[in-house]
């Protein structure tokens, strides 16, 4: 076969419909098994919620809601400015798309810099699992320090998997931008872009789901 | 009769072309060279296993290492070997050609999924070489995460990280076999060995996820002394088994069903029949895909999970043997008036047939509630999964590679050294685990060091029989490996089969093929002719 | 060739009816096992090929084939689960009456305690001819306890108990294995489980030294560890009564009640907030780390054995005082 005349195709797909295709499947795919991947912690978190439930209550009242929920706004913002890239790249605007998508970036940076706050008051108040773990700040010792302790385990498993997919995406976004700018997207191969905006959106949501189940328990 | 144009083969010299290539075939030989390894690794251990039981004393090895190597051999062989086996090998090699097209959806995704694959097993060879891990293949907790005295964070995370080259081989093939069939390819015209690893990918990427997390949980506690498993911190050990089997059941699908997919095409091809039953043994891959995620509980049923569960799982497990009895049933019907060769292929594929047929049934022993309650966690147990494992999966890996052999490397292997070392393979496999049925309905638990006198009669057998299976084993790595300098030639068809990969040249070119094929009719439309009078003449197929 | 058992000794009622669905099962599984390599040996000589380039019949399929071979298997397999499950469910439930033996399972021993006071190690003494109900319970890692001559097996799991029940039928000594994988010394540990006539049983039990009873061990615990103090009647009472608290069901502080049985017990003492009873406050220290696991079993058959007035379970005597 000779070399393609379309730039952007992979040469062993026939035509760009195919490529699109087949990479948008692959990125649901992926999204389906990232979800069974967060599903084992949703699980483990469930048992031992209702198992323990005032203690996760008493623990989850000592997240700062207010923080959480800003937290959670800004993501949610996050997502709206990347859709509006994934539609400026739909389009063919160049400036527009990478400028939706350094706006995101920046949201997403807000999002991580809260959580170092978040984390580093846990750490000060020794909530962090392991050998200087202590339920004191909660009020809690024995047995009843121990279920706190698989709480704030959850809760550090739960939102540290989060934040890793958000680090890995900063990244990945950057390098999209950058494509952008260098006029790689048209209106007929944008693919990267919504790719990009399908993970994105996906950690937007299991942000929506961990937030009311870590923050909210009454 | 040298090729005309340039193969996958020579196409690019040195290293760099192979370790940073993008044709699903030579990432498929990358594989094969690996899981090979591995597979002499995982038997290194069973060999060691093997020797130490021929006495009931423990006298061997210390009681520790003994539990690293049985640990290890499970370790390796589940994760290293037989997960990735046929799909990394024969299904990265075979699926786009079967369906007609150049490569999977994604050749750098599949080349990093080599490269993970690399990066597991060293840490799990680290774990290995620095001391062993001890906990069996199945990690359970609290042993694992606060008891055992062995490297099992290191093994952890190479489990851990082999998990995400399964995942992407999964997606690969999920996304390809949706978007590239080529036309004319419809879904009911696929080879019956796509639908196998159709069905596979599922589970891989359903499943895998969930035993990642599960095994970086136990990485996690057992650094930090967590409490998620070990019931001292108020943690809950069970709830690791139904995570872990959650995964590890359905894996045990992802062993069997690319073997079945193997054997539906070797059935086809070595008897030159149409398969009976094609729409039954696809949608029979898929009901074993689905419905092996509902019964991971029968590994449970003396944990303390509840009656009730108890029940389901056992109802269920029964359900899920009925879709492969069926294929049986369909590949006896298709050996039924065919044209039986009696070349190794066919040999490694009636053996199957036999074997995973006991190993199936004795599943059936497994899953009754009243009985399990006896044999598990008994040597019945480990005769049960090696029958399906060894007796099945390995058998349908070993028939795959020698069918597809000339299409691969373009040479013939030597058919009779093929054909006693089947038969090596056979005697061997059921002298070793025969008897461990035995031995288990009697009492003998799994994972002994040493063992009351009374049952060494069948521990002697079984390894006698592991002697002989290794042998078996063996054989084929010499004379593979001589057939790629000295082996004869191949013809593009050497066994006047049907399907897109024997229309191209042995081997292969890059690309698969010099034009886009167009697929017009059915899979496996061998040449029509009843069985009459002239049965028996020459016919041109 | 010697004697060569295919099977072990049946020593229990279950025993039999366990080897009822093996046998049944060898039977039906080894004639279609046989059947299906019979076939393929019969098919791969009768319709070799006899010519390099023969080709086979065009048959494509039968859906009347397809339906006969999956609900046939189908009946049967039900039938199989049915048959199991209808074994499975006398295995679970514990006839009344039962004998009950604790047992203790650590690092690589089994430690057994009667009720009336005799302790074993690595063996277990019991009558024939009467129900014996195993309450386990393990000190460190997951164990499980596997007498084959009785055909029973239950997982021995820390944190909580797990109980099996057997009736043994023949005197004799049988094998007693640890069937979970749980360390260096797992298959070590083993012993015996020695089922007697129950004349000899009694001689064993009398013979054997004079160690408190679990019961009498438990009442001296439930004094040293402080625990009288806040749950007997009296101006120091903080916590339910416990006479004849066992059996019977109590109303939780929140709503729902609990039945107090084994489990109930032993998680009150090592995680006393979990289930408070409604109307106490929440001041039970936990014992957990403070008692092992055969002093909780020890308690627990003290509790059991109270006696008292006959007054709603774990009610309150005169609302707790303050200070």
């Amino acid at each position: 076969m000779s070399a393609h005349a379309t730039p952007g195709l992979q040469h062993h797909f026939r035509d760009h419909a195919q490529q699109k295709s087949a990479v948008g499947l692959g990125m649901w795919v992926f999204i389906a098994q990232e979800v069974m991947f967060f599903g084992g912690l949703f699980l483990t978190y469930a048992v031992y919620r209702s198992q323990y439930a005032d203690v996760f209550a008493l623990a989850s009242h000592h997240l700062n809601t207010q923080l959480g929920a800003a937290n959670t706004v800004v993501l949610i913002l996050s997502s709206l400015t990347m859709a509006l890239a994934v539609h400026a790249a739909a389009l063919g605007k160049k400036q527009q798309t990478v400028l939706f998508l350094v706006l995101t970036l920046v949201l997403g940076g807000v999002f991580l810099g809260v959580k170092v706050v978040e984390y580093m008051e846990k750490f000060e108040h020794h909530l962090v699992p392991g050998p200087h773990f202590s339920g004191h700040a909660l009020g809690l010792e024995g047995d009843r320090a121990g279920q706190a302790q698989i709480y704030f385990s959850l809760y550090f498993a739960m939102t540290g998997l989060h934040a890793l997919h958000m680090i890995i995406g900063v990244p990945i976004i950057l390098w999209i931008a950058w494509r952008a700018h260098a006029g790689e997207f048209r209106a007929d191969y944008n693919s990267p872009v919504e790719l990009v905006g399908l993970y994105w959106h996906f950690v937007d949501i299991i942000w929506i789901f961990l937030f009311p189940l870590l923050y909210l328990i009454s | 009769m040298e090729a005309t144009s340039l193969t996958y083969l020579n196409n690019g010299h040195g290293a760099a072309s192979w370790l940073l290539t993008r044709d699903h075939k030579r990432i498929a030989l990358l594989y094969l060279i690996s899981i090979t390894a591995f597979f002499v690794i995982g038997g290194f251990f069973a060999m060691m296993v093997r020797l130490e039981l021929l006495t009931p004393a423990g006298d061997l090895m210390s009681s520790e290492t003994y539990n690293k190597m049985f640990t290890m051999h499970g370790v390796v062989m589940v994760f290293f070997f037989l997960i990735p086996s046929i799909p990394a090998t024969l299904g990265n090699f075979l699926i786009p050609i079967m369906i007609g097209t150049k490569d999977l959806a994604f050749p750098r995704i599949n080349l990093l999924s080599w490269y993970i694959y690399i990066l597991g097993g060293a840490f799990t060879l680290v774990s290995a070489l620095s001391g062993g891990v001890d906990t069996g293949w199945t990690f359970y907790t609290p042993y694992s995460t606060a008891a055992a005295n062995s490297h099992v964070m290191t093994a952890a995370l190479g489990v851990f990280i082999t998990g995400f080259s399964s995942i992407l081989t999964g997606l690969n093939f999920i996304v390809t076999i949706h978007r590239m069939r080529a036309p004319g390819m419809t879904w009911f015209r696929l080879p019956l060995f796509v639908w196998a690893h159709y069905a596979t990918s599922l589970i891989m990427i359903l499943g895998t996820p969930v035993i990642a997390i599960t095994v970086l949980m136990v990485a996690a506690e057992r650094a930090l002394h967590l409490g998620i498993f070990d019931p001292a911190l108020g943690g809950d050990p069970v709830l690791f088994q139904h995570l872990f089997w959650f995964y590890s059941h359905p894996a045990v699908y992802i062993m069997i069903l690319p073997a079945m997919g193997v054997i539906s095409e070797l059935v086809t091809a070595m008897t030159r029949k149409r398969i009976f039953g094609y729409e039954f043994i696809a949608a029979s891959s898929l009901l074993i895909a689905v419905f092996g995620f509902l019964v991971w509980g029968h590994h449970m049923f003396v944990s303390g999970q509840s009656t009730y569960a108890g029940f389901i799982f056992s109802a269920l497990s029964f359900l899920v043997a009925i879709p492969s009895a069926i294929k049986v049933f369909n590949w006896m019907a298709t050996l039924y008036k065919g044209s039986v060769s009696w070349d190794a292929p066919m040999l490694y594929t009636l053996g199957f047939i036999g074997l995973f047929t006991i190993g199936g049934l004795t599943g059936l022993f497994c899953a009754s509630l009243g009985l399990d309650l006896h044999i598990t966690d008994t040597y019945f147990i480990v005769a049960h999964f090696h029958y399906i494992m060894v007796g099945g999966s390995i058998m349908a890996y070993m028939g795959g590679l020698h069918f597809w052999w000339p299409k691969i490397t373009g040479k013939l292997y030597p058919e009779w050294w093929a054909r006693v070392s089947a038969a090596l393979v056979f005697v061997g496999f059921n002298l070793t685990f025969f008897p461990q049925f035995i031995v288990g309905y009697l009492g003998m638990p799994r994972r002994y060091h040493a063992y009351p006198p009374e049952f060494q009669v069948w521990n002697v057998l079984s390894s006698a029989g592991a002697s002989i299976l290794g042998v078996g084993y063996l054989i084929p790595m010499f004379y593979f490996a001589w057939s790629m300098r000295y082996g004869k030639d191949a013809p593009a068809n050497p066994w006047k089969a049907k399907g897109l990969e024997w229309e191209i040249e042995s081997p292969p070119i890059t690309e698969n093929f010099l034009t886009q094929p167009i697929v017009t009719e059915e899979a496996y439309a061998y040449a029509a002719k009843e069985h009459g009078p002239d049965h028996g003449k020459p016919v041109t197929a | 060739m010697p004697n060569l058992p295919l099977f072990p000794e049946q020593a229990s009622v279950q025993a039999g009816q366990v080897d009822a669905i093996y046998f049944f099962m060898v039977a039906v599984c080894g004639f279609f096992g046989l059947l299906i390599a019979s076939l393929i040996v019969i098919f791969a000589v009768k319709f070799r090929r006899r010519h390099p380039d023969e080709v086979g019949a065009a048959i494509h399929g039968s859906l009347a084939l397809e339906l006969m071979w999956t609900i046939i298997p189908f009946f049967i397999a039900m039938g199989m689960f049915a048959w199991g499950a209808k074994v499975f469910f006398d295995l679970y439930r514990v006839p009344a009456g039962a004998m009950e033996i604790f047992v203790v399972g650590k690092q690589w021993m089994w430690k057994v305690q009667h009720a009336s006071g005799q302790r074993e190690i690595n063996e277990l003494h019991v009558p024939i001819g009467r129900p014996v109900k195993l309450i386990m319970g393990s000190e460190d890692v997951l164990h499980s306890y596997y007498i084959p001559a009785f055909r029973v097996k239950a997982d021995v799991i820390p944190g909580r108990y797990n109980t099996m029940w057997f009736q043994a039928t023949k005197p004799g000594r049988y094998h007693l294995f640890c069937a979970e994988y749980c360390g260096t010394k797992h298959s070590g540990m083993i012993g015996s489980v020695i089922a007697m006539d129950p004349a000899d049983y009694q001689v064993w039990l009398d013979g054997g030294k004079a160690e408190d009873s679990p019961v009498a061990a438990g009442e001296k615990l439930f004094q040293a560890q402080g625990c009288a103090s806040c749950h007997t009647a009296g101006p120091t009472q903080r916590g339910p009564s416990l006479a004849n608290i066992f059996g019977h069901e109590v109303k939780l502080q929140g709503g729902g009640t609990a039945l107090v049985d084994d489990a109930y017990l032993r998680e009150s003492i090592v995680q006393p907030q979990a289930k408070i009873v409604d109307g106490f406050l929440p001041i039970m220290p936990t014992f957990q780390g403070m008692v092992t696991e055969e002093q909780l079993l020890q308690l627990i058959a003290y509790i059991k054995s109270l006696k008292g007035p006959a007054g709603p379970a774990g009610s309150p005597s005169p609302a707790p005082q303050q200070k």
